[in-house]
């Protein structure tokens, strides 16, 4: 499978009140090819944007400043974010424990982050017995305020269909091969929650601070599909 | 809120045995096909959010729902599963789409 083939497709979204009819999921006739590049200004959606965003700017509804300030969020944030929530709980048993009884709020707190759409965060914890997975099967919700824009396998069919049905294969092509006494804990975000993966502490780590433990951490051990 | 309508609706503890409806197809009702018939458990309330279903529909979605993370069993959701028995899944469930069972249907592990 494609699961780890990581490029393009940056653009989709998460669901707030529509199904699984989007991103490149879409199985209706084409009149033409598949348009492969993303940055094809031909592109249906490409053209579909455009044609709105300059709509909203003519009517004011929005500016182009706007919109400008939302992208820079959007892309502020990266994986990174979440490593140092992790690195966090990691080194500060206080702020563990309050990451897990209310890790929105306690994230806002503690690291300052602008959150645009107030969601429901949870914490999966993992644990020498359990493993935490996540996906989502209906679309392509993701904890985006913490990890950024999804990785395109996270939104692949192949992935969304594959995980709840044989999780351990699909960790094992991830390079995660789990004991059989591991519960392996699939979390399908099905609606208004949000998940992120708080990976094991590794062994010989106890001299690290928390800036060279977040260094350790990477988006797909917050995903669950890979161990830190 | 309407705090008259809420009323009515008991709140499940945790651990509480459901099974999810068998309910025919909706456009957007948010509780997956491969759930439903499944018997789990409560695992903990999620709190109360908008009913997707009439969301879809350009609705306010109110009465909100409570909304649960419900347990599941890999072997119940798929008889054939070739992983360890001890693996689970988590989905979140609204209240509208879980039966509550007079009995567990498994000892909880």
């Amino acid at each position: 499978m494609s699961a780890h083939n990581d490029h393009s497709q940056d653009h989709s979204h998460d669901h707030s009140g529509h199904d699984n009819h989007h991103d490149h999921d879409h199985d209706h006739a084409h009149p033409h090819a598949p348009i492969e590049s993303a940055d094809d200004p031909q592109r249906y959606e490409y053209v579909l944007e455009t044609a709105i965003r300059e709509l909203l700017i003519e009517k004011g509804v929005l500016t182009a400043a706007a919109i400008h300030r939302q992208i820079d969020l959007q892309d502020s944030r990266t994986p990174a974010v979440g490593a140092k929530v992790v690195a966090r709980a990691w080194t500060d048993p206080a702020f563990k424990a309050r990451l897990i009884a209310d890790p929105l709020d306690t994230i806002v707190d503690e690291f300052k982050l602008e959150i645009s759409t107030p969601l429901k965060l949870v914490v999966l914890e993992n644990t020498p017995t359990v493993h935490n997975v996540v996906v989502c099967t209906l679309c392509s919700c993701y904890p985006r305020m913490l990890l950024g824009i999804p990785p395109a396998w996270y939104k692949s069919i192949d992935y969304r269909s594959r995980v709840v049905v044989e999780p351990r294969k699909v960790l094992a092509e991830f390079g995660t091969v789990l004991s059989p006494e591991v519960e392996v804990r699939v979390s399908d975000s099905t609606a208004d929650l949000r998940y992120l993966v708080l990976p094991n502490r590794p062994a010989g780590t106890e001299a690290m601070n928390e800036e060279q433990l977040a260094a350790l951490v990477t988006r797909d051990a917050m995903i669950g599909t890979a161990l830190v | 809120m309407n705090t008259s309508s809420d009323a009515k609706i008991a709140l499940l503890a945790d651990g509480t045995p459901v099974r999810v409806k068998q309910l025919p197809p909706e456009i957007h009702c948010r509780t997956p096909h491969y759930l439903r018939g499944v018997p789990g458990q409560v695992d903990a309330l999620a709190g109360r959010f908008r009913d997707p279903s009439l969301l879809a529909f350009n609705k306010p979605g109110l009465p909100m729902r409570y909304l649960y993370r419900v347990r599941f069993k890999q072997k119940d959701i798929w008889p054939d599963y070739a992983g360890s028995p001890a693996d689970t899944l988590v989905a979140d469930i609204f209240e509208h789409w879980l039966d509550v069972l007079k009995e567990p249907a498994h000892e909880r592990a």
